[in-house]
């Protein structure tokens, strides 16, 4: 199993560990709700180092990605700023979901998935063969990540390593900076303020145990689970994958689909109208927890949960799940719960935002 | 904390304790929380249902599984312990004080194979 520059971090910190994709990661250090709630009121931090960053450099690296992703990065007009995205195969499928970076020119940043990170990798080099060959693909395995997230994140991650403050300290939500030679963006998996960090491998831990001295709590996978689905989050290759669209998935605000600009999967997303959409689920009273492949029923047909569990911030379970298009939000749904129809309630997510939830009262 | 000697054990995970006035209290073990993780579900048997032996008869959930429990012998829901219900966590905190319900075995029945302290610690491993 593969292991990032932290593994031994999280070992000496008696974390439990999983195999996510291949990759050996922490499931929590103990307590995953405690961890969630650290994060939701204070700053948590979690190793991201098993996604890959991959550096598309040369002339014409925007008109490259202006073909290879659904979202248009002409969007992205000043350096540093990151956009989300899908990449689509040609059936509208969704290969991934990803961040691009604009750093310069000829310089973007393409951060993708760990259990997607080989397939995406062959998908970009084949159009880049055929369509853009003068640019460089280079996988950035050198580098580290760790995301440090919460409300207190940034100051916390300024008094730990404050080489980084010059640079990151002005960046608004959704840019990013190099700062020497560590990347540092105002982005995230979790609704809170926070940055993601990309450091030299070797210089991972030394980073990590700084910023647990400035009081940011280890956090695992478990936590960030629970953190991006209240924040509603899709989750790849749970509540999307090749079988379905980003129309389907709660993405068409991710989908530049006007204009003439032709890209990989859009005449698939244009020839026809989406019959299901990704929407949120809250569970009214008590009597189980919401999890994925339970089956929804609504007035137009059956629907499925993609992801659901146990929402700490909102002491209920929430859900994120595939209904029949035209379910909207307030509708009352049942979802069937171990031999048990329980009632719950449609929503538009995102469910929590900046430590508030965003649930309507009932 | 671990798997207190004086307590009983199944291989399901439930820890059986023999109460003076001849009822059964059961919980989940230490293991079994430690591999749940954080619980945020508890369903427990009505009072009063009649059990058989081995039947599913409550449910703990955590942030990752659902997972049943067992009745060790047929008998008689005579007690539940609703406070687990409302601070699910408490079981991680403290397993053996967080019971889920008190057994009164049927009439000529008692329960089989259960398992010490030590037996019940070798299946782990």
């Amino acid at each position: 199993m593969h292991r990032t520059p932290l593994h031994s971090a999280h070992c000496a910190a008696g974390a439990r560990l999983v195999d996510f994709a291949g990759w050996e990661m922490p499931l929590h250090y103990g307590s995953q709700i405690e961890e969630h709630h650290a994060v939701r009121r204070d700053a948590g931090m979690f190793d991201t180092s098993h996604m890959l960053a991959i550096d598309l450099q040369g002339a014409g690296a925007r008109e490259f990605l202006r073909a290879a992703l659904a979202n248009d990065v002409a969007r992205l007009k000043q350096p540093g700023k990151a956009l989300y995205s899908c990449l689509l195969n040609e059936a509208g499928g969704v290969l991934d979901d990803l961040i691009v970076y604009f750093l310069r020119e000829d310089l973007f940043r393409v951060i993708v998935n760990a259990g997607t990170a080989q397939k995406d990798l062959a998908w970009l080099e084949g159009l880049r063969a055929k369509r853009a060959p003068q640019l460089a693909l280079r996988a950035r395995r050198d580098l580290a990540m760790i995301a440090v997230q919460g409300p207190m994140a940034r100051k916390r991650t300024f008094q730990a390593v404050p080489e980084l403050r010059a640079a990151a300290e002005p960046l608004g939500a959704f840019f990013g900076a190099q700062a020497g030679d560590a990347f540092i963006a105002r982005t995230g998996y979790t609704g809170e303020d926070g940055v993601e960090l990309l450091v030299p491998a070797p210089q991972a831990m030394a980073i990590w145990a700084r910023l647990a001295d400035a009081g940011v709590r280890p956090c695992g996978l478990g936590a960030r689970d629970t953190l991006r689905l209240e924040a509603g989050m899709n989750l790849y290759g749970q509540d999307m994958d090749e079988s379905v669209t980003p129309l389907e998935s709660g993405l068409a605000w991710t989908v530049a689909l006007e204009g003439a600009r032709d890209f990989v999967g859009k005449a698939a997303l244009l020839e026809k109208t989406p019959a299901r959409e990704l929407t949120g689920l809250v569970l009214r009273g008590r009597g189980g927890v919401l999890r994925s492949h339970q089956k929804v029923r609504t007035a137009s047909g059956e629907g499925e949960i993609t992801s659901g569990g146990f929402a700490p911030t909102l002491a209920t379970s929430i859900a994120l799940a595939r209904l029949p298009a035209g379910t909207v939000p307030g509708s009352s749904v049942q979802v069937e719960v171990r031999e048990r129809k329980l009632d719950a309630l449609v929503v538009k997510p995102p469910f929590v935002r900046h430590g508030e939830s965003l649930l309507p009262k009932f | 904390m671990k798997h207190p000697d004086n307590l009983k054990y199944t291989a399901s995970h439930e820890w059986i304790r023999a109460e003076p006035d001849g009822t059964l209290s059961v919980g989940i073990t230490d293991h079994a929380q430690d591999a749940l993780g954080d619980l945020v579900f508890i369903e427990l048997p009505e009072l009063g249902r009649k059990l058989a032996a081995e039947e599913a008869c409550a449910v703990v959930e955590s942030v990752k599984a659902a997972s049943d429990v067992y009745a060790p012998v047929a008998g008689e829901v005579v007690a539940v312990n609703g406070a687990v219900v409302d601070t699910p966590g408490d079981l991680n905190k403290d397993p053996y004080a967080s019971w889920l319900f008190r057994i009164k075995p049927a009439a000529g029945s008692a329960p089989a194979g259960l398992l010490d302290a030590a037996a019940y610690e070798k299946g782990l491993s």
